[in-house]
């Protein structure tokens, strides 16, 4: 079974067509993506940053996930949103953008891990917790949203 | 020498004309740009955001700047150091370039106000370090900055798009004007 009817379809749908008639609609919506990519950057950096015992060392963990925690959700809303909104306008240059599949694997694969082993792991209690543990968990989260930002990047490379 | 016949002797260096046509080099120093956003203004904006009291609120706040510092200087020389590459690489045109001059404008004012906090309201840090949310001029400072660097964002992305170049005419003369367009043949 292919995708590609189903990126064809994308492209005609509304939200498509208004973008691409629009000369700075695409623009405004990237502007947005990249602000909160601005905000999501510095939700999972000072978590993990935390978890590394590179910042906030006096706090819990579980102090500075629960603060971090609405504008980590907030921004990642804005930035699918957003992205789904550009998808939508060129999903055929996606459907052909190897860094596109590398971006949506990776994020799928980010929250996912974000949401389960992440999650358990910066809402237990401290005295539970082994530093190594939470050090391996804290750069896989970090790898992993590194290759999401790194391979939208590149999809605006592509084609 | 003006301005813009130092940018178009910058352009006509060896470096800027090879960063300038290299295949991967300039995509890989925009890249650098663009994801170093995460870091210098990821954690600058939860540090404005703890001025505003709306996160972090039981750390102190010197110990929130003083903990994030080091990720927004070094974030920042990143942006700093990519960023004026990206600029060699294509000197006239961003001098040019409407939506640079913005940047340029929000970026120096978001350093006064970054200049206003620290020589101001930070100096008596002791007195509000606990506070949930900061006394008045201190979440102005925390609020001023999230607006100047929102702007500075999207200003830097539109730069990209080409809707104002001055090779693109004709465009209305206020364009012109600040874009510093020399146009020749005025209809």
């Amino acid at each position: 079974m292919t995708m590609l009817p189903f990126f064809e379809w994308c492209e005609t749908t509304a939200i498509a067509s208004a973008i691409k008639n629009s000369p700075w609609a695409f623009a405004v919506i990237e502007s947005f993506h990249l602000l909160g990519l601005a905000v999501i950057g510095g939700a999972v950096l000072i978590v993990n940053l935390r978890l590394l015992g590179l910042a906030f060392r006096s706090q819990p963990v579980s102090e500075i996930a629960h603060e971090a925690q609405p504008w980590f959700v907030g921004s990642l809303t804005v930035m699918l949103t957003t992205g789904v909104a550009m998808f939508l306008s060129e999903a055929m240059k996606c459907y052909y953008s190897e860094s596109f599949s590398v971006k949506m694997v990776s994020l799928m694969l980010a929250i996912v891990f974000t949401f389960t082993i992440h999650r358990r792991l910066v809402i237990a209690e401290e005295a539970a917790m082994r530093p190594h543990r939470q050090k391996l968990v804290a750069l896989i989260s970090l790898a992993l949203w590194f290759a999401v930002a790194a391979a939208g990047r590149w999809i605006g490379f592509s084609g | 020498m003006s301005l813009l016949g130092f940018c178009q002797w910058l352009a006509s260096t060896p470096w800027s004309i090879a960063l300038h046509e290299s295949l991967y080099m300039y995509p890989l120093v925009e890249s650098v740009h663009v994801l170093t956003l995460t870091v210098f203004l990821g954690t600058a904006v939860m540090l404005d955001l703890r001025l505003l009291g709306l996160t972090l609120r039981k750390v102190d706040v010197e110990e929130v700047v003083a903990r994030l510092a080091p990720w927004m200087i070094g974030g920042f020389v990143v942006m700093f150091a990519s960023g004026a590459m990206l600029f060699y690489a294509i000197p006239v045109r961003s001098f040019q370039n409407v939506f640079f001059r913005f940047k340029v404008i929000f970026l120096v004012l978001a350093g006064i106000n970054a200049w206003l906090f620290h020589s101001g309201i930070y100096q008596t840090v002791k007195k509000w370090n606990l506070d949930r949310v900061p006394p008045k001029r201190a979440r102005m400072a925390g609020l001023i900055s999230l607006v100047l660097w929102a702007f500075i964002v999207i200003a830097g992305r539109m730069i990209a798009y080409n809707w104002f170049d001055c090779d693109i005419q004709p465009q209305p003369a206020i364009v012109n004007w600040w874009s510093g367009c020399i146009v020749e043949n005025r209809q």
